[in-house]
C-alpha cells in the first residue's frame, strides 16, 4: 500500500488519529558462545499500542529498561521493529518505500536527551539546520539560509551565532538547536526522548515552555518520553505508563495523576518526592529485587512487586482493556 | 561487630542545644592550579547536629559538590581550602596530617557518592571491601570482619546478603550497588555522613527506597547527614534545614518548612517556580524560567552574582554584593531586595 502523505484516504474522518501504533514489538537477540549463536531474545517492546492526535502530547513514562526509548526509536525508524503496525495519517508505514518513506521521516522527527552527542561537533549551527532542507530538497537553495535564521529566532537562538559550533553553546542552547533541527522540515510529530533530563531545572523550564509554545503555534504533536513524572504531567494531554515492555495504564493526564489505577502507576506516584515538607511520603527502606526485561516474570510482569498479586497474576497475563471511566488498565484486580 | 548504638527519639538532645557534629566556618576554596587561580566557594559556613539533616541545594557548578569533598579532606590536587575552619566534633580537620585524615575518614565521617563505582573497588567482592574498611578502623580478625560485612549488608537490607557479599560490584544492580556503598560508608557508624546526589542516577522507585533507608539508618544511629542535591523534591522530603547555593555562595538558609513556605531569595523563588507541577499549572500554564545561565566561576559579575538573571535587580545589586543576613528568625538570605519582593 503506497503511503500518500498529502491526502488522507477517502472516508477517513477528521477524528482519525494522526499516528496509530498497534502491537509494536521490538526484540533484541541475546547471543552467546564462540559463534555468537542466538540463544534467546529480549522483548524490549512487547506489544505496545496507542494513538496520537494532531497537536496532542502523549507522555510515555516509566523507569529505565521499560522500553519507552526503544518505542520512540522504532517509530522514527532508527531501529527496526520486529512486528506491529504503524499507521500515519491513514497510511501504513511498514509498507512505505523510497519517496513515501522519506516523506514519513520528514513528518516524524526526534529530539534526543543529550544534544551534545546528537549534534555533529564539526558542523556549524547553520550547516546542522540546513542539512534536512538539503537532503529533502526543500525550498530554493538560496532561501535555505534564510529559513535557518528564521528557525533560530523562533527557538530563541541568536541568528548571529549561526556560524558557531555546538561546543560554543550551553546545554540549554544546544537543546534548542536539537529542537530547531527537528522542526526544519515542518513535522507533524516529534518524538521527544528525555529532552530535558540533562538540564538544570531553571533551563529545563525554558525548554518546556518552548515546547508548549511551539505546539500551540505549529500544531505539532509530541510523543514525550520521560522518567520524570512532574515533567510528563506538565506537558502531556494523555499519559501511558510502561513497565517491562508493555503499557500498563493509559489515561487522560488529570485522571491518571488524580487517581492512579494500576498498582505500578500508584507506586510511581507514591515514590515521587512531594514538594511540600509538611506532606512527606515518609519513604521506608523496604527492599526488593526489580526484574529486568531479560528475566521477565510470567503472567503480569509487575506481580513480583505488586501488593495485590495473586496466583492468577502468575499464570494469566492481564490484557490492557478499556474501563468504564475511559482509561486503559492492564490489571486483574483494578 | 559492635552492636548498633540505638538511639531512641527521647535520648536525642534537640538540635539547637546539641554541640554540632560538624561545624564549618568561613571556608574559601580555590582552584589553585588554574591560570589564573580562581575561587569556587566563598564564605561557606554550616553546622549540622547529631540526627539532623542539612540539605545543600543548587544547580550544576554552584560549588556544592566541591564543598562536600572539602568536608572529608578529599579535594583533588590543585584545589585548596584557602582559609576557614572545618571541625568534626572537637577535631580540627584542616590541621590533620594526611595519615590522620585517613584514620578519620570512614570511621567518624564518611561519604556516599552519586556513582557507587567511585567508592567501590571493581576488582574486589563487596563484602571483602567492607571487611577491610572495618579492619582498617577497628582491630578485629578477618573472620569477624567478614561477619561484620554481612551484617553491614543486612543492615542496608541487601537481599540475600551472605551471597551478595561474595559478588563484585558489576554483578549488582544499580540500587544494590548503592546499598553496598551505603553499607561501606556506614560500617563504622560515623558521626557524620556526607551524601552527594546519592539517588540522582536511580529510578524513582529505587530512589524512594534509598532515601527511606538513609533516613532509617540515620535515626537508628543518630548520624548527622549533609545531603547535597539539585532536586527540591528530595530536599522537601528529607531536610531539617536547607542551604541554597548559587555561584559558590550561600544565597539563602532556612528551616525546610520556612524555605518552602516563604522563599526569600529571587533565585530560590525562581527554582521553585521552574519545577513542573501539573496540579499547580493546570494545563499549559507557563513555568517561571530563570533567563540566561549560571556565570562561570572565573568570570563572576561584580555585585550579586545572580543580578544578571534576576527580575528584581537594581543598580545597587550590580555594584555591591549583598551580605547573608537574617531576615526572619532563623531564615537568612543574601539579597538587597528581600523586603521589596515579598
Amino acid at each position: 500500500m503506497p503511503l500518500d502523505a498529502t491526502a488522507p484516504p477517502a472516508g477517513a474522518a477528521d477524528t482519525a488519529p494522526l499516528l496509530s501504533v498497534e502491537d509494536l514489538q521490538v526484540h533484541f537477540p541475546i547471543r552467546a558462545g564462540v559463534f555468537q549463536r542466538q540463544v534467546g531474545s529480549v522483548r524490549a517492546v512487547d506489544g505496545v499500542s496507542f494513538q496520537l492526535g494532531r497537536a496532542e502530547t502523549l507522555g510515555l513514562v516509566g523507569e529505565s529498561g521499560c522500553g519507552k526509548s526503544t518505542t520512540g526509536l522504532a517509530l522514527t525508524g532508527l531501529i527496526p521493529a520486529t512486528g506491529g503496525a504503524v499507521t500515519f495519517d491513514g497510511a501504513r508505514v511498514g509498507a512505505a518505500r523510497g519517496r513515501d518513506l522519506a516523506r514519513y521521516r520528514q513528518r516524524m522527527q526526534i529530539v534526543f536527551q543529550d544534544p551534545f552527542s546528537s549534534l555533529n561537533p564539526r558542523q556549524s549551527v547553520r550547516d546542522i539546520l540546513r542539512a534536512p532542507l538539503d537532503i529533502h530538497s526543500i525550498g530554493a537553495p538560496a532561501e535555505r539560509n534564510e529559513q535557518v535564521l528564521a528557525m533560530m529566532r523562533r527557538v530563541g537562538l541568536r541568528p548571529d551565532q549561526a556560524g558557531n559550533y555546538p561546543h560554543q553553546f550551553s546545554g540549554g542552547q544546544r537543546q534548542r538547536i536539537g529542537i530547531a533541527r527537528a522542526l526544519m522540515l515542518g513535522p507533524d510529530v516529534i518524538v521527544c526522548d528525555e529532552p530535558v533530563s540533562a538540564l538544570d531545572v531553571s533551563v529545563q523550564a525554558q525548554i518546556l515552555n518552548l515546547l508548549a509554545d511551539l505546539q500551540e503555534e505549529l500544531g505539532v504533536a509530541y510523543l514525550f518520553i520521560s522518567h520524570d513524572l512532574g515533567v510528563v504531567e506538565y506537558l502531556s494531554h494523555k499519559v501511558a505508563v510502561m513497565y517491562l515492555g508493555k503499557i500498563v495504564e493509559l489515561a487522560e493526564k488529570a485522571d491518571l495523576f488524580a487517581a492512579p489505577r494500576h498498582p505500578y502507576t500508584e507506586l510511581l506516584l507514591g515514590s515521587t518526592p512531594s514538594l511540600d515538607p509538611r506532606k512527606r511520603h515518609g519513604f521506608t527502606a523496604q527492599s526488593e529485587t526489580v526484574p529486568s526485561a531479560t528475566h521477565k516474570p510470567s503472567g503480569c510482569a509487575f506481580r513480583t512487586r505488586c501488593p495485590l498479586a495473586t496466583d492468577r497474576c502468575a499464570s494469566e497475563e492481564p490484557p490492557l482493556v478499556p474501563r468504564e471511566d475511559g482509561r486503559l488498565v492492564a490489571c486483574h484486580h483494578r | 561487630m559492635a552492636p548498633l548504638r540505638d538511639i531512641e527519639a527521647g535520648d536525642r538532645r534537640p538540635a539547637d542545644v546539641a554541640a554540632p557534629a560538624l561545624s564549618v566556618r568561613d571556608v574559601e576554596i580555590r582552584i589553585a592550579n588554574a591560570d589564573p587561580p580562581f575561587t569556587v566557594v566563598s564564605d561557606m559556613s554550616l553546622e549540622v547536629a547529631a540526627g539532623e539533616t542539612l540539605c545543600i541545594v543548587g544547580e550544576s557548578g554552584c560549588g556544592k559538590s566541591i564543598t562536600a569533598l572539602s568536608l572529608l579532606r578529599l579535594l583533588p590536587d590543585g584545589v585548596r581550602v584557602e582559609h576557614g575552619e572545618i571541625d568534626l566534633g572537637e577535631t580540627d580537620m584542616l590541621a590533620l596530617s594526611e595519615r590522620r585524615a585517613e584514620d578519620i575518614r570512614g570511621d567518624r565521617i564518611a561519604m556516599i557518592f552519586q556513582e557507587p563505582l567511585t567508592a567501590l573497588n571493581p576488582v574486589m567482592p563487596v563484602g571483602r571491601q567492607i571487611g577491610e574498611a572495618l579492619r582498617r578502623h577497628r582491630p578485629m580478625s578477618r573472620r569477624a570482619a567478614a561477619r561484620g560485612a554481612v551484617a553491614a549488608l543486612e543492615r542496608v537490607q541487601m537481599p540475600d546478603a551472605e551471597r551478595r557479599a561474595q559478588q563484585y560490584p558489576h554483578e549488582l544492580s544499580g540500587g544494590m550497588r548503592q546499598r553496598a556503598m551505603i553499607a561501606l560508608a556506614l560500617c563504622c557508624e560515623p558521626e557524620v555522613i556526607v551524601a552527594d546526589e546519592p539517588t540522582t542516577a536511580l529510578d524513582v522507585t529505587v530512589q524512594a527506597q534509598i532515601l527511606g533507608l538513609i533516613g532509617e539508618l540515620q535515626r537508628r544511629l543518630g548520624t548527622a547527614l549533609v545531603l547535597i542535591t539539585h532536586d527540591l523534591g528530595v530536599v522537601a522530603e528529607t531536610a531539617d534545614r536547607v542551604i541554597v547555593m548559587y555561584a559558590g555562595r550561600r544565597v539563602e538558609e532556612a528551616r525546610v518548612t520556612d524555605l518552602f513556605d516563604e522563599p526569600l531569595h529571587p533565585y530560590t523563588r525562581g527554582l521553585m517556580g521552574a519545577i513542573p507541577r501539573g496540579a499547580a499549572t493546570g494545563g499549559h500554564g507557563r513555568l517561571t524560567d530563570i533567563k540566561g545561565t549560571v556565570p562561570p566561576m572565573w568570570d563572576l559579575p561584580p555585585g550579586c552574582a545572580f543580578a544578571p538573571r534576576c527580575p528584581l535587580a537594581i543598580d545597587r545589586c550590580r555594584a555591591e554584593r549583598p551580605p547573608l543576613e537574617e531576615h526572619r528568625p532563623g531564615h537568612l538570605a543574601a539579597c538587597w531586595r528581600v523586603n521589596d519582593a515579598t
